[in-house]
């Protein structure tokens, strides 16, 4: 028996996996360790891709919630490209970057999440990156030091013309916020159907599951 | 024969990586190709958004796809991170179509649609597919004489999906540069990752990452790394001087992107390939080549 917010977080992994495409072959992994093997950064990871899988299986999902390993996943796709059933890890481990933030989960590694969340702003108010913000908030915030240890990379970038000072917005800056607001909406309005579904069993059951009995509902 | 395409550069290339930005746009031109900027494009949202809302990741991205739509023409997307993600909209919004609906719906409210049309490409896979290997040889001017290339094509071009290149060993800078006279050595690493934003979030694995990297090609002989994604250039030129204090290591190995190597090999005047915005000297032999000396 799972506890019962093992069972909401699995639930929302699985909506997470049910909207990458062929994202139901996480049920395929025959725990060979290419995925480990073939990550640049698996030796700093607490938990290892395979390791991760298995744990998944087992229902494990707040142990793999709170490990580095989903954190320090730098999107390389070099698992993905290797792995001999076709799963789709990268994107499953963004799945649970998300699972993460949405649950406002605690996290070993709390600076990425920190990270993703200017950056969003950063887009929101602008609708380009702006380098110099984004870099000035995050240190800022996490660590001052860093900051001006900075200081020189930034004034070699001034040097060579390559610091933009201020940020610039682009034009339809507001047309693109409504846009990005709509889609929170729509991104909102999935998740409170799926909660009622809270399932409570391990294992590979619930997988594309959920598409099922939302059409039965509708 | 002129081909059009959509240029997005992407928030990297605006001021930070000016040189790819320069570089690009005049090979382009060297190769009569016609890049039309789209207008008032967004930032794709990099591997940053998808962490966060995969719905609002998609729209934000997709808007670009639309603008490019409405255009009529490919995508070219210079930056790694850009192209990796803009496909990927593009593969999600065709598998799956809720995904499409929720899309669009989010669109609407910026006055856009998109139907799926527009192809994402990468400069790389338009000079040697579209252009082609022969049409740019007819155009090259200068000799590379020799200059050892270690190329390093980072791993969101050939990845996940089966772009235009192979993803374990793709070739086509080895083989674009080869016949521009250069010697490409031996660069087992060329698919192995930069880190990206880990040297932000996770400095030391970031930071160790590239002096993997940096150290490869320096036992292997390489006088420059070429490169096609400003992350990776970013990472390995301007922390170059943090490794050598970190490691205890003397890496002063030049960092290009392989638009301004083939500019350099087309006869583009040398100021016009951004090279003053480098943080490490191209060194001797590129200077060489190019008859001007980069202090």
């Amino acid at each position: 028996m799972m506890t019962k917010s093992e069972a909401d977080l699995r639930q929302i992994f699985l909506d997470q996996v049910d909207l990458i495409p062929a994202g139901e072959r996480i049920s395929r992994c025959i725990q060979c360790g290419t995925c480990t093997g073939s990550c640049p950064v698996s030796y700093a990871m607490d938990i290892s891709p395979r390791q991760l899988l298995a744990m998944f299986r087992a229902g494990e999902m707040e142990q793999i919630m709170k490990s580095r390993t989903i954190w320090i996943c730098a999107s390389c796709y070099a698992c993905t490209t290797r792995c001999p059933s076709g799963i789709k890890i990268t994107d499953i481990i963004y799945a649970l970057k998300r699972t993460a933030i949405e649950k406002n989960m605690e996290s070993v590694a709390p600076q990425v999440q920190r990270l993703a969340r200017l950056f969003t702003e950063n887009l929101m108010s602008y609708g380009r990156l702006h380098e110099g913000t984004l870099i000035r908030k995050y240190y800022m915030k996490t660590n001052m030091l860093k900051f001006i240890d900075l200081i020189p990379l930034a004034r070699k970038m001034w040097k060579t013309k390559r610091l933009q000072p201020f940020p610039k917005r682009i034009k339809e800056q507001k047309s693109l916020a409504r846009i990005i607001r709509k889609a929170q909406e729509i991104e909102m309005r999935h998740t409170k159907e799926t909660l009622e579904y809270a399932p409570d069993f391990v294992g590979y059951r619930g997988l594309g599951e959920l598409k099922l009995e939302q059409r039965k509902g509708e | 024969m002129t081909v059009k395409y959509a240029y997005y550069p992407g928030c990297s290339l605006e001021k930070n990586q000016r040189g790819y930005d320069a570089s690009v746009r005049e090979v382009f031109a060297a190769l009569d190709q016609e890049l039309i900027e789209i207008d008032d494009w967004n930032c794709c949202g990099a591997t940053v958004y998808m962490s966060v809302k995969e719905t609002v990741a998609l729209a934000v991205s997709a808007r670009n796809l639309a603008l490019a739509e409405k255009m009529g023409l490919d995508i070219m997307a210079p930056c790694s991170s850009c192209f990796t993600v803009l496909s990927k909209t593009n593969r999600i919004m065709g598998s799956i179509p809720e995904m499409h609906k929720d899309v669009n719906e989010a669109l609407a409210e910026g006055g856009l649609s998109y139907s799926g049309k527009t192809n994402v490409r990468h400069p790389l896979d338009i000079l040697m597919n579209d252009v082609g290997l022969d049409a740019i040889l007819q155009k090259v001017k200068r000799n590379l004489n020799g200059l050892k290339i270690a190329p390093y094509y980072g791993c969101q071009i050939v990845r996940p999906d089966k772009t235009f290149d192979d993803q374990e060993n793709p070739m086509l800078m080895d083989r674009l540069f080869r016949k521009c006279g250069g010697e490409m050595v031996y660069y087992p690493m060329k698919v192995r990752c930069c880190g990206g934003m880990l040297m932000t979030t996770f400095e030391d694995t970031g930071l160790k990452l590239n002096r993997e990297l940096l150290s490869c090609a320096q036992e292997n002989g390489a006088d420059v790394i070429v490169t096609t994604c400003p992350l990776c250039h970013f990472n390995l030129e301007a922390y170059q001087d943090k490794i050598n204090s970190t490691f205890n290591t003397e890496f002063n190995i030049p960092i290009l992107y392989f638009t301004q190597l083939l500019g350099i090999a087309l006869g583009v005047p040398a100021k016009k390939l951004g090279f003053d915005a480098l943080f490490i000297p191209v060194g001797q032999k590129v200077s060489s080549l190019t008859e001007v000396q980069y202090a």
